[in-house]
């Protein structure tokens, strides 16, 4: 179970107990016979700190990523696409609490977790950072954003920490949908007029690196990644991914007559692969420094909901204590 | 520590009727009310379920991993359990 008692019951546990060979050992020898790790199983400290810092970097980008979205929901073109984009942006809030939920099973709180990220401690999607200047990035974003992110997604329904694992599981069931109404979005536009069709390309433009920016550094400078595969939280590298996403999605922007903004792009008919061109690295790590278009912007709307929100917090709290005690006497 | 959070929850969903609930996530919620209404929004938003039991987690009592090879070996030993374990000769039918 993921009661928060018996989490920082076992943490503290193995505090303070010393992690042996052995220990390390069995804990290795479960994870590469596929079984998962529970909650309350013994698990290396850094297995732990590995989990909690991804799990809560993703619920974190499911927050954030509400609101490059809302920016549209007031100006979505008909009733149609408004209450299709109200439902998207509602799952981005419940992805966010199945992923909240089960890193919450590795003993840190909600609280703590909320803080790191209002605090600026932890991270979230660099993808996030880009604003959405037309109707088209809506498309845009469903198409190639939650596209890059059920290919990075759907190998993680297999990661070795059972409470992930089942997140996951529902995420990616739940995210089809995302990607498909973005690329009716697309095809749908570039149907239009000639207007129409260049709001498209353009959303593509601005898009398209940026999405592939989101599987993360080259495989050469990834820090994280051999141990994350060892433990069987990664089961591909994000070079890998990438290289996945790019031979899926050209076939998609020719179909609907876009061009990638990427004059290095060719087929390789010998691997059967898309050779693409050099990422910009540079803007990855500006952005991820905190550097990007929208970077403060997103923190205070953040920032500001969160304190907004406090006295429905405190009233809900008040509500619930007068409550008890009405029954009580 | 000071805990500003709402207490946390355990989720359980009944798909359908005929099948038992199973265990779905969590919410944190003020009190019993809030948290059948959060876990309706966070767990029910494409019709997962008919019926939705939630307790608070320091309620649950759950068995300790580290003992779980003593606490389980009872059952361990009595193969005899199982219809597998007894032979019937050929030709027997059915049972």
């Amino acid at each position: 179970m993921y009661t928060q008692g018996l989490d920082q019951k076992s943490s503290q546990s193995a505090e303070i107990k010393v992690e042996s060979a052995e220990d390390n050992a069995r804990f290795q020898a479960h994870v590469d016979a596929e079984e998962k790790i529970e909650p309350k199983d013994w698990m290396p400290e850094a297995y732990r700190r590995t989990l909690v810092r991804q799990i809560s970097q993703h619920a974190h980008s499911e927050i954030i990523g509400m609101q490059p979205e809302g920016n549209w929901l007031t100006r979505a073109p008909s009733l149609r696409r408004k209450s299709i984009l109200l439902a998207k942006i509602q799952d981005e809030a419940g992805h966010g609490l199945y992923l909240y939920s089960a890193a919450e099973t590795l003993g840190i709180s909600r609280e703590q977790m909320g803080d790191q990220l209002l605090a600026g401690t932890a991270k979230y999607s660099s993808i996030f950072n880009y604003p959405t200047l037309t109707w088209a990035d809506i498309g845009a974003v469903g198409w190639l954003v939650d596209g890059a992110a059920i290919m990075n997604q759907i190998p993680l329904c297999r990661c070795s920490y059972g409470p992930y694992s089942r997140a996951m599981i529902r995420i990616c069931k739940e995210e089809s949908f995302h990607q498909r109404q973005g690329y009716e979005i697309m095809v749908e536009l570039c149907r239009g007029s000639k207007e129409q069709k260049e709001m498209a390309q353009d959303a593509l433009n601005r898009w398209w690196w940026p999405s592939l920016m989101m599987f993360g550094p080259s495989d050469k400078d990834s820090q994280h990644s051999a141990q994350s595969m060892a433990w069987k939280i990664k089961r591909f590298s994000n070079d890998e991914l990438r290289q996945k996403f790019v031979d899926v999605t050209v076939p998609q922007a020719e179909f609907i007559g876009l061009k990638m903004p990427d004059d290095d792009l060719v087929y390789d008919e010998e691997s059967g692969h898309y050779r693409y061109g050099e990422i910009n690295w540079q803007e990855f790590t500006d952005v991820l420094a905190g550097n990007g278009q929208c970077n403060r912007e997103r923190m205070r709307t953040r920032r500001e909901a969160h304190q907004n929100g406090a006295w429905v917090r405190e009233a809900a709290q008040a509500h619930a204590a007068k409550k008890v005690a009405r029954a009580a006497a | 520590m000071t805990n500003k959070d709402w207490p946390l929850y355990e989720v359980f969903i009944r798909a359908k009727s005929g099948l038992s609930h199973r265990h779905a996530g969590s919410v944190h919620a003020a009190d019993d009310e809030m948290a059948l209404d959060h876990a309706r929004d966070v767990y029910t938003r494409r019709n997962e379920g008919v019926s939705i039991w939630v307790v608070k987690s320091s309620s649950i009592v759950a068995s300790d991993p580290e003992e779980s090879a003593a606490f389980f070996e009872p059952a361990k030993d009595k193969i005899y359990r199982h219809p597998t374990f007894y032979e019937i000769p050929d030709g027997v039918e059915n049972i």
